[in-house]
């Protein structure tokens, strides 16, 4: 009996099916929820990796000793990871290796709109792209026989829109596979100029191969209906297109490379083709290059995720038809009740620091009323701007701080740390330490010390790490005590050196079981409006009253902080 | 009963369990024979913002997500997010509100204010609007959190679908320590609309 499964839990099917051994990536939204689905088979060895580039080599490493292996990651996380990615194309596999990049047009939960079918260009590195959870299963298998014939590591890509949605997949017969074995071999396996010069001819030919051979793979399809118009896309944009329009449609799977024969054919079919594809105008370029006349992009722009409508739209050529917006209050996401960084980010605020922030929840602090946060850009990169900061602006850069989480720091952060050190910085370092990888959905990572499976690993110990680093101060506080935190940035952000502030407090999504909520004892309240600079959810502003939410309220206890008149009590007491 | 497509949009605030609430349809609908797809919303977003889970039935189901003006049924956890996403609704549909009013970070900073008259706003668009307290009802199955039980129950009594297929769908998607109180959350949202007459 199959059921309803998101293209994330299809792929960690597919790889159950196709007998992947090992599996190792970093969390990042869309991708997170096919290691989590993959390490419920007790066949599949999973891991979380500490960052992208990790996973992939530990990836490499078990595809080298003769399993099938894969690593999953967002789009940005194969920046992280391109580094052993194009040398992995040299290389090529032993046991198959397949990489899966989930993009985020429109940026549901992202900092940019890469477009990750450039890496299969430049690394030469074959990519497939399903259209839905079933052919997602579907494509993991197709896509180790082509990494194990051809040598290769195979990308799998995936939208929001197919990681995300749901449809039905039935499950299929397991095969099991034998261990390859290993067969020392410096001339595949050991990159140095006089191999790597070798391996680089196996790479333009293994790719001329497969560009003849992939109508054997059955992964284009073609749906013949007006001869008028035919278009080429792939993905979720095929079934937006499919709604959209009746005209012929050539689905591309395999999106690189392309199988231009196939295209021509079909572009001799219909009268004129165009060319439907979110981000950038990739297929059309490459159509284009090899004199397969479309167009596509002066129609359809680069930005943002597309839909049925919005494609109708512009094949029809009328106005865009959006209704009038009602003018209504935004709701833009926020910390929840008794997240334990709101109150590091008041202290920021009051203390008007220069803030270089980080990836993950704490992004937040950067909205209003908190709006402290002055940088971010992306995974673990608040060191060593806040280094930059202060050594580009001396004098006026002592008051820049870096704020980082936990799962980022030990991501890509502990190189800047030591960096800032050795180049005798002087920045300060608040590690948020929420003891778990919030934002993509609580995973555990080193210092919580728990595995993906549930076993007991090592557990970093941050102070110590950071001390090791030759940080000349590193200190713990309670994230939740807004005095504690401001003392503690005060002192650190005059000392002369790299000093570490670990404001610790566990996640308020982990613990369940919160203490009572508080109420405002409206006698004592003078609505001054102290308790909603915090910019807590639970805490409601009636317009001459203050209310607070007791379905929100977890009793953290913050708001307390603020309020002079004791009006803010708990109900428990 | 369900006889050809059927798209549906279910809106909130992060936490209200729209998720759950897909997932129950999907289960729904398979059991319905039908083909179906559902687009949900992870990541940042489910952090307090305003979500959307879109939910398609029918016998052939192409794109996971629904359009302006294409939504058969707007169910809807909150009463400012059913006015922003009131235009996804087709002139045949129904939206269905539940008339709480969950506070943005706009209007706790005092920036902007939260519409008073929002369900005049709603009707005033010619809209099938149905209100319900469904918090109210939600409580008295046992749990807050149960709202988007309450909604759906009210979606099936309007389509016609057999209660004890519903319970089923139940029985498929919820733990077992909350499932009592969400059936009866589904038969309080079931017979809200059976008493009503529409």
């Amino acid at each position: 009996m199959g059921s309803l499964l998101l293209a994330n839990e299809a792929i960690a099917l597919g790889a159950y099916e196709a007998d992947v051994k090992v599996v190792s990536s970093y969390p990042g939204t869309p991708s997170t929820e096919i290691t989590e689905s993959a390490s419920k088979y007790d066949s599949i060895y999973t891991e979380w990796a500490p960052n992208e580039k990790v996973a992939l080599e530990v990836a490499i490493g078990a595809c080298f000793s003769g399993v099938r292996s894969m690593c999953c990651m967002k789009h940005v996380g194969l920046n992280v990871a391109a580094d052993p990615l194009f040398t992995l194309s040299y290389t090529g596999v032993n046991a198959g290796l397949v990489i899966v990049v989930a993009d985020d047009p429109g940026m549901h939960s992202s900092q940019n709109e890469q477009d990750s079918r450039y890496y299969a260009l430049s690394a030469h590195i074959p990519m497939l792209e399903p259209a839905d959870s079933s052919e997602a299963r579907d494509f993991v298998k197709i896509a180790y026989i082509i990494s194990e014939k051809y040598d290769t590591p195979v990308i799998i890509r995936l939208t929001t829109r197919i990681a995300h949605s749901r449809s039905f997949v039935e499950p299929q017969e397991r095969i099991e596979i034998q261990n390859k074995p290993y067969l020392k071999d410096v001339s595949k396996y050991v990159m140095m100029p006089s191999m790597a010069r070798f391996r680089h001819l196996h790479v333009e030919k293994r790719e001329n191969d497969l560009s003849r051979d992939i109508s054997l793979y059955n992964t284009n399809s073609i749906v013949l209906r007006s001869q008028k118009l035919g278009i080429v896309c792939s993905g979720a944009v095929y079934q937006y297109v499919m709604e959209a329009s009746d005209a012929s449609v050539f689905k591309l799977g395999m999106i690189y490379p392309i199988d231009f024969d196939a295209v021509r054919t079909f572009a001799s079919q219909v009268q004129e083709l165009i060319v439907v594809e979110e981000l950038e105008p990739f297929f059309e370029k490459e159509l284009l290059s090899q004199g397969i006349q479309c167009h596509g992009k002066e129609i359809f722009g680069r930005q943002g995720e597309f839909c049925v409508s919005y494609i109708k739209q512009k094949l029809e050529g009328g106005l865009t038809t959006e209704k009038i917006k009602d003018k209504i209050p935004q709701r833009p996401p926020v910390m929840c009740a008794g997240c334990p960084h709101r109150s590091v980010f008041y202290a920021l605020k009051k203390l008007k620091i220069k803030v270089c922030g980080d990836i993950g929840c704490y992004a937040l602090g950067a909205l209003e009323p908190l709006s402290s946060v002055d940088l971010c850009v992306c995974m673990g990169a608040s060191i060593g701007m806040a280094h930059g900061f202060d050594k580009g602006n001396t004098g006026e850069g002592e008051n820049t701080v870096a704020v980082i989480g936990d799962s980022t720091f030990l991501h890509s952060g502990i190189n800047s740390l030591i960096n800032s050190t050795y180049n005798n910085g002087t920045s300060t370092i608040v590690i948020l330490d929420n003891s778990i990888t919030a934002m993509t959905g609580h995973q555990d990572n080193p210092s919580t010390g728990i595995t993906i499976k549930g076993q007991q690993g090592h557990k970093i110990d941050l102070y110590r790490l950071c001390l090791a680093c030759g940080a000349g101060s590193v200190r713990v506080v309670d994230a939740y005590n807004i005095q504690e935190v401001t003392n503690a940035l005060k002192e650190e952000i005059s000392n002369k050196c790299v000093s570490v502030i670990i404001a610790r407090r566990p996640c308020a999504l982990l613990n369940k079981k919160y203490p009572p909520a508080y109420f405002i004892e409206t006698k004592k309240c003078i609505y001054c409006k102290q308790c909603l600079a915090i910019g807590c959810p639970a805490i409601e502003n009636l317009g001459n009253s203050v209310r607070i939410n007791k379905e929100l309220c977890v009793g953290c206890g913050v708001c307390t902080q603020m309020c002079k008149f004791e009006a803010i009590i708990s109900e428990g007491k | 009963m369900v006889q050809n497509n059927l798209n549906i949009l279910i809106v909130g605030v992060g936490g209200q369990g729209t998720l759950l609430a897909s997932r129950i349809l999907g289960t729904i609908a398979l059991r319905l024979g039908l083909e179906c797809k559902l687009s949900e919303v992870h990541g940042m977003s489910q952090r307090g913002g305003s979500v959307v889970t879109h939910v398609k039935w029918g016998k052939e189901v192409f794109s996971p997500i629904v359009c302006q003006g294409d939504a058969d049924y707007i169910l809807s956890f909150e009463t400012l997010e059913a006015i922003r996403w009131s235009d996804f609704l087709k002139e045949s549909g129904y939206i269905i509100v539940s008339n709480q009013e969950i506070l943005p970070m706009p209007v706790i900073t005092g920036k902007e204010v939260y519409p008073k008259d929002a369900f005049k706003k709603l009707r005033d668009k010619n809209l099938n609007v149905i209100e319900i307290d469904g918090l109210k009802l939600a409580e008295l199955a046992g749990s807050s959190k149960a709202v988007n039980v309450v909604l759906i129950g009210m979606l099936c009594a309007k389509e016609k679908i057999e209660l004890d297929l519903a319970k089923e769908a139940i029985k498929h998607c919820v733990k077992e320590k909350n499932l009592e109180l969400n059936l009866i959350a589904l038969e309080l949202g079931y017979e809200a609309i059976e008493k009503r007459g529409i």
